[in-house]
């Protein structure tokens, strides 16, 4: 193989498993040392760069991050990375002084449709530079989904608020409340440089099954329902309640029946568990409830008595599925009813543009779906973008406020008169962390402990009101524990290969056995050549050049790594060392004023 | 030395040896011996070794005199016997302990300067008496302890660390081994565990004394140019005579060689160590053939590696006294000690 290029920052991003798979790339090990270090404000602020919404995403977020932490590699479970971000959120001090201030006015008037997180995200990185936004909402409070469809015993309203004032209130920002876009036309033809479509996937989708129509007044569309819960339009709900579908919005669903005085919820789910779109988490704390999740029964008709819905007919399923885990046959095995009072359909949701009139330049797919470049969000009209759900489909908070710093910088651009496309790539800065003979500037000593559960109020307190946040929350204490779990992935092992000298100290020493001294070869022969087994073959390998007493190679797996800097403290020549890496993905206010060349710090 | 433990996280799919136990297992305690110092490599090529050949560590003894090398029995196999003794006196205790337990497999770890000054006698006649052990020489040529000094083995004008030339000629502990009578001599290098490790395995299983001379350059005090015990020089001078490959007692030699090509030796316990002539002019298993290519190849500045000599055919010790054949500590009390009368009588007999 040829040596590694560990100058192109992905090589190291992706040794940075947490940080690579979050689509905001926010430097988690960063604020976890942060937080280890008693810094919540420093972590809290890390951690805003970013993802914009510590505080919310701490409580609510997909997490992306947790499956990919390399812990599980070597241990069951990963490190509660989201849950460690609410604790900067939870303890931070004042930061005001710390939030950016809008400038005076550069004249650029931006227009953003939707007060959901993308828009929010786009104005966040535009109002610091001077940009005019204005935001319309049609619904009579900002947020989103974010509000409206995350129930406030997950998500509290003081959170939600804080985050999103610190936004609007740097200035230069108008939040029009209750002002609904009815047609882009409309907006286009007023006096904005470029407009922003933030407005999500608002549309929860049907289930036209028999008896739909007749028992429609107890048959509710998840996303709406849940939006009626948080507006106070609906706050009651029948004993036996069905929830059809079995992602993220249907555990909301059935924890918010609970609230509003179900007392038998069933999650209807047509396909067995591993095919269950909820998180894990979401499920857990789903089932901690007592919510029955009941698998293998395909919906088959609402069934009415004397004109009221009395329940559901379902199908019994059973699949055949092969080694790799696809269904290869699908059986119908024979029938059941459900009694059900309501029933609550959560089985996806779609964006939907009926107020963006077709003949404006802006171009739409087979599928309704508007044509956004997946880079610059721009949209087929230049100067209109578009991110979150309303640019590929429904996925996340963290996608969207990923889609809002790309869009931010391409909006910049635009009004810039700049190429959208000609953009700033990532960046690196290496730091060694070498503090004296064996000291380094992280903890580095493995830790053993297993992940720290989270206190949940009671199952006794929590349905007494609608509100009442569940999680407690790590306390500093707790914290201090789980921030041990973190193997510092961002402190890289930076090899020099003319300083080896072949002693082998570091091969010997490394406990995971990711070294490996060898004659050099194609990567699917390297692979069988290591120390142990290398068959993450998503993980690259690192190999050095020629090392000069033999001419054979250094080859390290990353795979397992635990980052505990013994192959540095064992090294006699100081050929390894462990470097802080630090990505440098750029912001609307880098493209801004481009910070001065990167160099790596030997 | 390093401030941090080896944690105890492995990776999760490292091979397990016939006794389903990984490499870790294996191991001892953490270094304190300099960052790149060979001893440690040493060390990494024994564990692999004994790992290798599923043996229990309980099944081993290590004993060592005095000096860095000395030091590294408390780096490897971690639940085994072991006893620490004074400078130069391992052979000794390692005689000993052979003696009331023949059944365990006895690893001395010795350098120059415990082998070839102080320990000169002890190591020449624990030789002579062919005592079944694995007699490990960490060769750095100086005495790293005390900061540097040339050691008896110690190159002819080498230089120490501040330009120092050595003046007096080097003890060479291989062909001294063989003039004595050793039945297993081989020499390699802490920085090639690939050649190292099946001699290890090798030395482990031949019956009588394996002495093993290991170059392992001190990083600290001997890893300078100049100096003929460094990793380069060692790199450059490093001249493989046979190379040896252990064969454990359930495989066919055949599939793994060409007619001709390898000459195999059974070892007593069933298994083979398979030699490979690099250097055609060389013989391991005749004595005087192989003190003269190695006094040769000394002169010539050659560092001639791979198993130097092999004899399985002489008795060792147990068999030369003609001793019991079961472990001292598996003999009841009344028959080990026969008591006052049957005292009484032996002694009677010198009156």
């Amino acid at each position: 193989m040829r040596p590694t290029d560990t100058a192109n920052p992905e090589y190291f991003h992706k040794v940075v498993d947490c940080q690579y798979a979050c689509p905001a790339h926010t430097d988690v090990p960063g604020y976890i040392r942060h937080i280890a270090q008693g810094e919540f404000t420093e972590a809290y602020m890390l951690n805003r760069k970013s993802n914009v919404f510590p505080g919310i995403l701490g409580r609510v977020c997909d997490r992306p991050c947790e499956p990919a932490c390399r812990r599980v590699r070597v241990e069951e479970k990963p490190v509660a990375i989201c849950r460690l971000k609410r604790v900067a959120a939870d303890n931070r001090g004042d930061i005001s002084a710390l939030l950016p201030k809008a400038p005076a006015s550069n004249g650029k008037k931006v227009a953003l449709v939707g007060a959901g997180c993308a828009s929010l995200a786009v104005a966040n990185d535009l109002l610091p530079l001077g940009y005019e936004c204005t935001i319309f909402e049609k619904l009579d409070v900002s947020g989103g989904l974010m509000r409206s469809n995350i129930p406030s015993f997950r998500l509290p309203h003081d959170v939600l608020n804080e985050e999103i004032d610190n936004i609007i209130n740097m200035g230069n920002c108008e939040v029009k409340l209750g002002n609904g876009i009815s047609s882009m036309r409309n907006l286009l033809e007023q006096n904005f440089d470029a407009v922003f479509v933030g407005t999500g996937a608002p549309r929860g989708k049907e289930l036209d099954l028999p008896g739909r129509q007749e028992a429609d007044a107890n048959i509710h569309i998840g996303i709406d329902w849940l939006e009626s819960v948080a507006f106070d339009h609906i706050e009651s709900i029948g004993k036996n309640v069905l929830i059809i579908g079995v992602g993220n919005t249907a555990m909301d669903c059935c924890r918010t029946s609970l609230r509003l005085g179900a007392k038998d919820v069933k999650v209807m789910a047509r396909k067995p568990r591993e095919f269950f779109k909820a998180s894990a988490w979401e499920l857990e704390d789903a089932e901690e409830e007592n919510v029955e999740i009941v698998i293998n029964h395909s919906p088959k008709a609402f069934v009415l008595e004397s004109g009221k819905l009395v329940g559901m007919q379902f199908e019994l399923m059973e699949y055949d599925v092969d080694e790799k885990g696809r269904i290869v046959d699908t059986r119908v095995t024979g029938e059941k009813f459900l009694p059900a009072d309501d029933v609550i359909l959560a089985i996806g949701q779609e964006n939907a543009f009926p107020w963006i009139e077709r003949d404006l330049g802006i171009e739409f797919d087979k599928w309704e779906v508007p044509v956004v470049n997946e880079k610059t969000h721009e949209s087929t009209l230049e100067g209109v973008f578009f991110g979150g759900d309303a640019a590929f489909g429904p996925k996340n908070i963290i996608w969207a406020v990923e889609h809002g710093h790309q869009a931010a910088i391409s909006i910049h651009k635009y009004c810039q008169g700049e190429d959208v496309s000609d953009r700033l790539p990532d960046g690196q800065t290496l730091a060694s962390t070498k503090m004296g003979i064996h000291e380094w500037s992280y903890s580095n000593d493995f830790d053993g402990s297993t992940r720290t559960i989270m206190p949940h109020v009671s199952l006794k307190e929590r349905f007494q009101k609608l509100n009442i946040e569940v999680e407690l929350g790590f306390s500093p204490e707790l914290a201090a524990e789980e921030v041990e779990r973190c193997l510092n992935c961002d402190i890289q092992t930076v090899f020099t290969d003319k300083l080896c000298i072949e002693c082998d100290a570091c091969v010997d020493v490394c406990p995971v056995d990711c070294l490996t001294i060898t004659a050099n070869g194609d990567e699917a022969d390297l692979r069988t050549r290591l120390t142990a087994p290398a068959e993450n073959t998503e993980q690259d390998l690192f190999v050095s050049g020629a090392l000069p007493q033999t001419g054979r190679v250094m080859v390290k797996d990353e795979d397992v790594c635990v980052h505990c800097g013994l192959c540095a403290e064992r090294c006699p020549t100081a050929a390894w060392d462990m470097q802080k890496f630090t990505l440098h993905h750029p912001h609307a206010i880098d493209e801004a004023a481009p910070p001065p060349e990167q160099k790596e710090v030997a | 030395m390093s401030f941090i433990k080896k944690p105890a996280v492995r990776h999760p799919k490292l091979p397990l040896n016939e006794l389903g136990l990984t490499v870790r297992d294996y191991e001892g305690g953490m270094s304190t011996l300099c960052a790149g110092c060979g001893h440690d490599a040493i060390t990494g090529a024994i564990v692999e070794a004994a790992w290798g050949l599923s043996i229990p560590t309980h099944r081993f003894a290590k004993l060592s005199g005095i000096g860095c090398s000395s030091k590294t029995p408390a780096y490897f196999l971690r639940d085994s016997h072991g006893l620490n003794s004074c400078h130069g006196r391992m052979p000794s205790i390692a005689t000993g302990a052979n003696s009331a337990n023949r059944d365990l497999y006895y690893i001395g770890v010795s350098g120059d300067g415990d082998s070839l000054s102080i320990g000169m006698g002890q190591f020449a006649h624990a030789i002579r008496r062919n005592l079944n052990m694995t007699y490990i020489i960490e060769n750095n040529g100086v005495y790293g302890l005390t900061k540097g000094q040339f050691s008896a083995a110690a190159d002819r004008g080498s230089k120490a660390k501040k330009g120092e030339v050595n003046l007096q000629p080097a003890i060479d502990p291989c062909s001294t081994a063989i003039t004595l009578g050793a039945t297993f001599v081989a020499r390699s290098f802490s920085g090639d565990k690939a050649q190292l490790v099946p001699i290890l395995k090798a030395a482990f299983n031949h019956r009588g004394f394996a002495m093993v001379d290991v170059i392992s350059p001190c990083v600290t005090f001997n890893d300078h140019e100049g100096s003929t015990r460094s990793y380069k020089y060692s790199r450059d001078h490093f001249a493989p005579a046979i190379m040896a490959d252990f064969v454990p007692p359930a495989e066919d030699i055949k599939a793994r060689y060409e007619e001709g090509e390898a000459m195999p030796v059974e070892l007593h316990d069933g298994s083979r160590i398979v030699l490979r002539k690099i250097d055609k002019d060389y013989d391991p298993t005749d004595r005087v053939n192989a003190v003269s290519n190695l006094m040769r190849n000394n002169d010539a500045g050659e560092i001639t590696t791979g198993i130097l000599y092999l004899d399985e055919s002489q008795p060792e010790m147990h068999e030369v006294n003609n001793t019991t054949a079961t472990p001292l500590i598996d003999i009841p009390y009344s028959k080990l000690n026969p008591g006052n009368d049957m005292l009484r009588k032996i002694q009677s007999r010198y009156r």
